[in-house]
């Protein structure tokens, strides 16, 4: 039990995202629209983790820059994953030479 | 302790914003409309050889001007006879961080270096992220780019998530951020508890460091064709682009150059809309910001906005998102210049352009942006697709914004629309009725208005008379 329990622990140092709300539905700014007036606002970013963490807990991470952050660990090793996309074919007559 | 909800740091703006750029716009302010325009441009200390040594400093400035002779040669053989004017582009991209920005960038890091400041803030989902970044680095300042970036979803921006990464790639902390206005309520937070300096879009750092592009654009023309550029075709957003490259055109003596305004036109969707988010394509060079910025410039993060784009416009320009990817498409295989899609909105106006004008004129496009996953044609289309919005070859007259992009069959299709400047004009009179009654405007309002939609007194006047 102990010992998987340890598994879930991310260590210190781990380079993380957490995520933050910022402003709850009912502080939000006058004006908006419905349907964003019924989201929180929500803040994420990455740093290290300040001490051993798990995730869904709040945790404190450190940014690049050396500032501390507040939130829930969301995900470990946050990567890049946006690329080019499906190849579109309608662009691929523009400009040919047949 | 302080109140950090968000009427109390709302409530605290003005001495925020006076700690985070050290100018007081009380010393400039006349009215609730006039203020003194040119004598705050003229007190950020920095004469345009300063601007130039400081971006050399940099890895700033100086970039390519290319003549675009294919796609010339395709505008002529639908253009009228004689008709088809030069199109000539201005490699952007070669900057450091890959866009115009950092022309903005690289003063606004001087300065806060200079001052002593430990860091630089800046919201801002575009290409000035990374270009804040970058130039922070370069100054060994930190750096924070606060972003719009994500939907209630989670589901971010292509082109947005690319600007995350490429800011912290440059070593900037990143702050991203879901759908909302409140991204001001956050970079007021985050200035006032770093104390580190605001690099607005809108200071006069902002748009002091754009002039050397207009200078830069009238000094290779003339060498080159031995006379001024007859239209400079600009990408409207907030306005800074316009204003400083046509301030510094005008400053190179440039005064028959017609200054023309593109952006593309996503009419109907709605800024601050958390289901419209993804449903754009283009996530600046949009209606979104172009006609409301135009209209009343100050509605930013400073007091009063430096870039101020109807004091310098001749006409208006409207593309669509099907248009800007067909032009773009084009950049690549008739010029071999792979470059991102929204700094191909003026290209595309200036297609329109060019085959309106004569051979021998010349119509030059002032800005390229790097290119990379996320921030590409082809990923716009098929994240488009992916949220429901119909993408199809045909006439680019039948593109609605959010609903369908229609890509243009043949080039000779690509014709965009203009806009009604007096309706832009009157527009910005009716703001600044709203700012102060027109019973209370006083020769120095007056004046004012007149500079800032370059019009003069009279036609101020009977315009003013109709609100």
């Amino acid at each position: 039990m102990r010992r998987e329990h340890r598994m879930n622990v991310i260590p210190k140092g781990t380079w993380v995202e957490i995520e933050r709300v910022l402003l709850r539905p009912e502080d939000r700014a006058p004006n908006l629209p419905e349907e964003t007036r019924s989201c929180p606002y929500v803040l994420r970013i990455s740093g290290f983790l300040q001490e051993d963490g798990e995730m869904g807990a709040e945790v404190t991470v450190t940014s690049l820059i050396g500032h501390a952050h507040r939130g829930v660990l969301k995900v470990v090793n946050p990567s890049y994953t946006h690329s080019f996309g499906a190849t579109v074919p309608e662009l691929l007559h523009i400009g040919g030479r047949p | 302790m302080k109140d950090m909800s968000y009427q109390a740091v709302m409530g605290r703006r003005n001495e925020i914003m006076k700690a985070s750029l050290g100018i007081d716009f009380s010393d400039y302010i006349q009215s609730p409309i006039a203020f003194d325009y040119e004598r705050m441009m003229r007190e950020t200390g920095y004469g345009l050889e300063d601007i130039v040594r400081i971006q050399a400093e940099t890895k700033v400035g100086n970039t390519p001007l290319f003549e675009l002779t294919r796609l010339t040669e395709a505008v002529r053989e639908f253009a009228g006879p004689g008709k088809g004017a030069r199109i000539l582009v201005k490699d952007e991209a070669a900057n450091a961080g890959g866009s115009f920005k950092a022309r903005r960038a690289a003063i606004s890091a001087f300065e806060a270096k200079k001052r002593g400041y430990a860091g630089l803030v800046a919201a801002t989902s575009g290409n000035y992220g990374a270009a804040v970044a970058s130039q922070a680095a370069m100054r060994c300042l930190k750096c924070i780019i606060v972003q719009e970036v994500f939907d209630s979803r989670g589901v971010g921006q292509p082109e947005i998530l690319e600007k995350s990464r490429a800011c912290e790639a440059y070593g900037a902390e990143v702050q991203r951020l879901s759908v909302g206005p409140e991204l001001f309520f956050q970079l007021l937070l985050t200035l006032e508890t770093t104390g580190f300096f605001n690099a607005s879009l809108y200071t006069p750092f902002g748009i002091k460091g754009v002039e050397t592009l207009g200078v830069e654009v009238a000094e290779q023309v003339r060498a080159r064709y031995g006379k001024d550029p007859d239209a400079v075709v600009i990408t409207h957003a907030g306005g800074g682009n316009l204003t400083g490259t046509a301030r510094g055109l005008l400053s190179a003596g440039c005064d028959n150059t017609r200054i023309v305004a593109c952006s593309v036109d996503l009419g109907g969707l709605h800024m601050a809309s958390d289901t419209d988010f993804n449903r754009k394509s283009f996530t600046t060079g949009h209606t979104g910001f172009g006609v409301p910025f135009a209209t009343w410039p100050d509605r930013v993060d400073v007091p009063r906005n430096a870039a101020r784009s109807l004091r310098y416009m001749d006409e208006y320009q409207l593309v669509t998102q099907g248009e800007v990817f067909y032009v773009t498409e084009l950049l690549a295989k008739l010029e071999g210049l792979e470059r991102g899609p929204a700094g191909n909105t003026s290209l595309t106006a200036a297609v329109t352009l060019a085959r309106n004008l004569d051979r021998d004129q010349i119509v030059v496009v002032q800005e390229t942006e790097y290119t990379g996953a996320g921030k590409h044609h082809n990923r716009q289309l098929s994240f488009a697709r992916e949220n429901g919005i119909e993408v199809r070859v045909g006439d680019p007259r039948e593109n609605v914004p959010g609903k369908a992009i229609v890509i243009p069959e043949r080039l000779d299709q690509v014709r965009g629309s203009v806009q009604d400047m007096d309706k832009l004009r009157l527009s910005y009179l009716r703001n600044a009725a709203k700012a102060l009654p027109v019973a209370q405007w006083s020769d120095a309002d007056r004046a004012f208005l007149a500079a800032d939609i370059k019009k003069d007194l009279d036609w101020v006047a009977s315009a003013a008379a109709h609100i």
